[in-house]
């Protein structure tokens, strides 16, 4: 193959490439209406009647024995001092923790003030607090550094704008947001390569993430015919359709299996 | 043309330089450090100041001074061949490694600036090795072997020529730098660069069999062969050590595990030097084998290359 026709393959790689990443480019799309965590419907949200609101709870599971937790090593840096042992998969008596629980499908084209207030992300002990987190398109993220070492955070999305900014100690909190939806957007920090979070963005405030206790909630939804997702890092999504009626406080549990 | 001896050990020392700069990427890479420095062409703001080397810092800054250094020898390099060494094609061979290394820089750079896209690290890492066979080549070409040594001239009369199978085994090494260097930038999957490494093998072989069965006499030809031969050894146990490492047991490793980047590192190290090494055999067989009467180029007219 001459050379021309491998700088022109080349170039065309680049232009692909810068192409791919324009349009990956933030559209932010930030509400500035008067959010609410506590999903009270404003201006242009579609109200919900609080009396007739109805809630979906209940506990995800781990069938058969829980997984061995791999171990850390975080000896390159001094300054990383903590729990050695991976959350990949974390499971407590048969219970699974770190699952994200959604309204996949059934609230058709209702939408939702984006919370004013911001969620955080710790980073202690060279680790990521919490290791998966729920937020709304367009609310703001806070992430702190608690460490006495230099962390950078680098978030590998599909559908969002990526980036990587570095956070020395003691540094001011980085305030980001993401756009668009998306499930399971690996966080990491390549600095210290045992260092991952998942952020899940939605578009409504109908969703939580399981405790140490598998535990979860999921209030204030109108009656409706809903699909719930269960999303786990690396186990996948599960889903289970719910029927709730005004007022309903249902359970709703899922297993999953490795 | 006389033997210019510091010229020469500066071309081998650059070579030797490059080498360990390759080294120093591969670690980036097995390290999953690629971005722990967010910019470029500053380190966390500046240009000179050497920041704290921990964590992914150490190998990616690190690979970033050795870069420097580098890039310094090769103008070094090139304005000295420029100067002292006659030969034209000398010269512009010289320059020809400073524009590799600028071109390669500027690579790095946009593989910071993009978040490591597959297209653009999978070309810094061919143009890695490109850049390191160019300053092989001006040390070959500037070696007293070269220079002052008229070379033994041995007819190829066989179909391939040994000269169109180093050929071949360059354009299949090529192909399989580029498909390793496609899996580990998450730009392809494992088996075609495992599915190309049965070509290599095949190729190499035959090219090393036919170079060390008709042309051992040749000492120019005998020790590349025998080196490209044994590399090629190497490459393909340690291929499969690399395989089983990453693919196999750390393909669900929470951080880059030691066997792993050992593994890899040595892999992506031993297939330079092979690559150099198939270079090297493919100018020595050029020089000192030149294709037979039959093929286009009449014996009568085929002059043998001197310094």
């Amino acid at each position: 193959m001459n050379k021309k026709l491998w700088a022109a393959m080349f170039l065309l790689g680049l232009l692909g490439l810068l192409a791919g990443c324009s349009k990956k480019e933030n559209t932010n799309e930030e509400q500035t209406t008067s959010p609410s965590s506590e999903m009270k419907p404003a201006a242009n949200a579609t109200p919900i009647d609080p009396a007739t609101a109805a809630s979906v709870s209940g506990t995800v599971t781990f069938g058969g024995a829980a997984p061995k937790a791999q171990k850390i090593d975080m000896s390159q840096d001094a300054a990383c001092k903590g729990n050695n042992v991976a959350e990949t998969v974390v499971v407590n008596d048969g219970k699974l923790a770190n699952v994200f629980v959604y309204v996949k499908d059934g609230l058709g084209n209702r939408t939702f003030d984006v919370p004013k207030d911001s969620v955080a992300i710790d980073q202690k002990g060279c680790r990521y607090h919490p290791h998966v987190l729920g937020v709304m398109t367009g609310q703001n993220i806070e992430i702190r550094n608690d460490d006495e070492t230099t962390h950078n955070i680098h978030p590998t999305p599909k559908d969002n704008r990526e980036w990587n900014e570095s956070q020395p100690p003691k540094a001011a909190a980085i305030e980001k947001n993401f756009a668009r939806e998306e499930v399971m957007l690996p966080v990491k920090c390549n600095q210290h390569p045992w260092m991952k979070m998942y952020v899940n963005v939605v578009k409504t405030p109908f969703y939580a993430v399981t405790g140490e206790d598998g535990k979860y909630e999921i209030k204030g939804l109108p009656p409706g015919d809903y699909t719930l997702a269960f999303v786990q890092e690396k186990m996948g999504e599960q889903t289970q359709k719910v029927t709730l009626a005004a007022k309903d406080s249902k359970t709703v549990d899922q297993s999953f299996k490795q | 043309m006389p033997y210019n001896r510091a010229h020469h050990r500066f071309a081998v020392f650059a070579a030797a330089v490059t080498f360990l700069l390759i080294i120093a990427g591969a670690l980036v890479t097995s390290n999953d450090a690629g971005l722990s420095v967010p910019d470029w062409p500053t380190s966390f703001g500046s240009l000179y100041k050497i920041p704290h080397l921990v964590g992914g810092v150490k190998f990616e800054h690190t690979h970033r001074m050795i870069a420097q250094f580098v890039g310094v020898l090769s103008i070094i390099l090139a304005v000295w061949t420029w100067r002292a060494d006659p030969r034209r094609w000398m010269k512009y061979l010289g320059l020809t490694a400073l524009g590799l290394v600028v071109a390669q820089g500027i690579l790095g750079g946009l593989t910071v600036l993009f978040y490591l896209p597959p297209a653009v690290s999978s070309a810094h890492a061919a143009l890695a090795q490109t850049f390191f066979c160019v300053v092989v080549l001006i040390a070959l070409f500037t070696a007293r072997s070269w220079v002052e040594e008229t070379p033994r001239i041995e007819n190829d009369e066989r179909h391939p020529s040994l000269f169109t199978l180093c050929l071949l085994s360059i354009f299949v090494l090529y192909v399989q730098l580029i498909l390793g260097a496609m899996f580990r930038h998450h730009g392809l999957s494992w088996w075609p660069h495992v599915l190309n490494a049965a070509a290599v093998a095949i190729v190499l072989a035959w090219t090393a069999i036919r170079a060390l069965s008709r042309y051992s006499g040749i000492d120019a030809v005998r020790r590349p062969a025998i080196t490209m031969l044994a590399l090629l050894i190497a490459q393909l146990c340690l291929g499969f050590v690399a395989f089983l490492t990453r693919v196999a047991w750390g393909h669900d490793a929470v951080q880059p595990e030691f066997p792993m980047v050992v593994s890899t590192v040595a892999h992506v190290a031993v297939g330079a030097l092979l690559l150099a090494t198939t270079v090297a055999l493919a100018v020595q067989v050029w020089r000192h084998i030149p294709v037979a009467v039959g093929e286009h180029i009449p014996s009568r007219e085929r002059k043998p290359v001197a310094a």
